[in-house]
């Protein structure tokens, strides 16, 4: 018989809001899983155990009382540490913010609990976000729960980690440049990159505003689908968020991929894509064509140019919005008498961020310095318009696009960490999508030597129900892809 | 900006040590050589897109355009001054405590 860490979320949802499941149990298994496992994997940063049981006392509470309960009761979800939350320690997995304690929530932290579901702990990140392996973290490494000796992906790596292990059914990451989409597809679970203004970004530790979505990691589509139904939506203090309805994405799912038109973008299976990724692709694509989708080839040679365009404008909003970062008002402040104003600083700073965050931040203070301003920043800006424009113009012929999520299986850990441009080169296929705003999916679509590979479908402009739609008719013709993995 | 040797075609180790004053970080030797180092393998892949004409395009930042976005004009809760100066790391009485400026 499977645990009770195996029933989906929603369904969980539904026996704890009928009384027939208590909360506290649920929220137990993940803990218990948590204590055996964690101190392998290395998933959490923080974990409120006994706020945690509270909650979900009070819950059982509720239903015991009769009290109409939310759509997520008594469902633990880990939150990515760069989200704040009122009361827990918000990390950013950086020295900067190590003792860091928000005085609110975020608006996705406030839909959580608005929907009765319970903050299982906060969950370990490459620092700022800034990585694709989860191992520039303050706190040490994620292991991949598939190989202990392997990356999890990153920046959200504790995220995907955590919901691949069993220790949480539900959590949420961010994702600036692939980091929901690139660990879901390392660590073999289900991750959504909403489209730019979807959801509020009120409470994300800002690394680069104008790129980046909170989303939800689950490992089925229905629960994926279910989590971003609840953070989705308006909210007044994030004015870039878009005038949608809050809804629920379930009624897009069921049914076949019928006048579904794919297209398998032809730059993003290049040269540089690992074998065995270009063969579970089109296994995968074999599937969506056996649901009754029509696959075809599209080529957008501009994105080639994709990668450069997004790490200039992502480092040149990092160094803009980590400048607030001077240990006066909160965050970790050098020990020092005497040094002057810049000085102080300086040294604050210096000690405070781990090595790839000061790359970035000297990077993008460079590329938005005078003279090198229209040469990079405003060059890459105008890249993104074309990439944007090259998206759209393909969208006309296709509902999706498909290609790899990453161009390679999960790596080793310290594997690439010593050299940061072949470590940005695997962020190959995610970019684009940032910079084109548009949602993505990344779905469990094969095994490589017993490391999970991921597909990744791409849709228009709030086209998230399609993309809900095609995962989950993929995950009934292929349950086999969708495994956990064998921790023990 | 001097002679530049060929692995500091991009970036000099001067200029690392000025832009990263600018952005306020303070370096050590090590970091200066390694940083440099890598800015110009980093920076000539980043040239890459000079390749392409850029003339007639705009910089759009938005996938969906927005125009200007107002709320209602009220007072809210603000954080009480006891929450603001919660996680400042030095504070006498009800101050942040600043370096010196003079």
């Amino acid at each position: 018989m499977a645990g009770l860490f195996e029933l989906p979320a929603w369904e969980a949802a539904r026996h704890i809001r009928g009384g027939e499941l208590l909360a506290e149990e649920y929220v137990s298994c993940f803990l218990e899983r948590m204590e055996k496992l964690d101190g392998r994997v290395k998933a959490y940063i923080t974990v409120v155990r006994e706020e945690a049981l509270k909650q979900a006392r009070l819950v059982d509470e509720k239903v015991k009382a009769g009290a109409r309960l939310g759509r997520l009761a008594g469902v633990p979800v880990a939150v990515k540490d760069n989200i704040c939350t009122s009361g827990i320690r918000t990390t950013c997995a950086s020295r900067m913010l190590e003792n860091f304690v928000p005085p609110y929530d975020a608006t996705v932290v406030e839909r959580l609990k608005a929907e009765d579901a319970v903050i299982l702990g906060k969950t370990n990140m490459d620092e700022f976000a800034m990585g694709t392996s989860t191992e520039t973290s303050y706190f040490g490494p994620t292991k991949n729960p598939w190989n202990l000796e392997r990356v999890p992906g990153g920046s959200s790596g504790g995220s995907a980690a955590a919901v691949a292990a069993g220790m949480a059914p539900l959590s949420l990451g961010s994702d600036t440049g692939g980091s929901i989409r690139c660990p879901a597809s390392f660590c073999g679970v289900v991750g959504l990159k909403p489209t730019y203004g979807l959801v509020s970004r009120y409470g994300l530790i800002a690394y680069a505003n104008s790129l980046e979505q909170i989303g939800p990691i689950a490992f089925n589509t229905r629960d994926c689908s279910l989590l971003l139904s609840v953070i989705a939506g308006r909210d007044l203090r994030d004015s870039t968020t878009l005038s949608v309805e809050a809804g629920s994405y379930d009624g897009a799912l069921g049914g076949d991929l019928k006048g579904f038109k794919v297209g398998l973008v032809k730059e993003l299976m290049g040269e540089g894509t690992h074998p065995a990724v270009v063969e579970a692709l089109q296994r995968f694509a074999g599937k969506l064509e056996e649901l009754g989708a029509w696959i075809g080839k599209v080529s957008l040679p501009i994105l080639e140019y994709a990668l450069p365009a997004y790490y200039i404008i992502a480092m040149s909003e990092a160094s803009s919005n980590l400048a607030r970062y001077d240990g006066i008002r909160y965050g970790f402040r050098a020990e020092g008498e005497g040094l002057d104003w810049s000085r102080e600083f300086s040294v604050t700073r210096s000690l405070g961020f781990g090595s790839e965050v000061k790359r970035r931040i000297i990077l993008g203070t460079y590329a938005l310095s005078a003279g090198y301003y229209d040469r990079f920043f405003l060059k890459a800006v105008k890249v993104a318009t074309m990439i944007r424009r090259s998206l759209t113009e393909s969208f006309k012929k296709f509902s999706l696009l498909l290609a790899p999520t990453m161009p390679l299986p999960p790596f080793r850990l310290g594997e690439k960490i010593s050299d940061p441009l072949a470590l940005y080169m695997c962020d190959i296929d995610t970019v684009p999508v940032n910079l084109a705003g548009v949602p993505a999916i990344s779905v469990p679509c094969g095994f490589h030597e017993g490391l999970p590979l991921g597909a990744q479908l791409i849709a228009p402009p709030l086209g998230e129900g399609r993309l809900l739609k095609a995962a989950e008719a993929y995950e009934k013709a292929a349950p086999e892809m969708f495994k956990r993995p064998p921790l023990g | 900006m001097g002679e530049k040797s060929k692995a500091e075609k991009h970036i000099s180790r001067r200029e690392v040590e000025h832009v990263a004053w600018l952005a306020r970080i303070e370096l050590s030797e090590e970091e200066k050589k390694l940083y440099t180092q890598q800015f110009n393998q980093i920076l000539a892949y980043f040239s890459k897109l000079a390749e392409l004409d850029t003339e007639e395009v705009p910089p759009e930042l938005h996938v969906v355009s927005l125009v200007n976005v107002y709320r209602d004009d009220k007072v809210e809760k603000p954080l009480s001054r006891g929450e603001a100066l919660k996680n400042a790391p030095k504070k006498r009485e009800e101050y942040f405590e600043a370096p010196k400026i003079l």
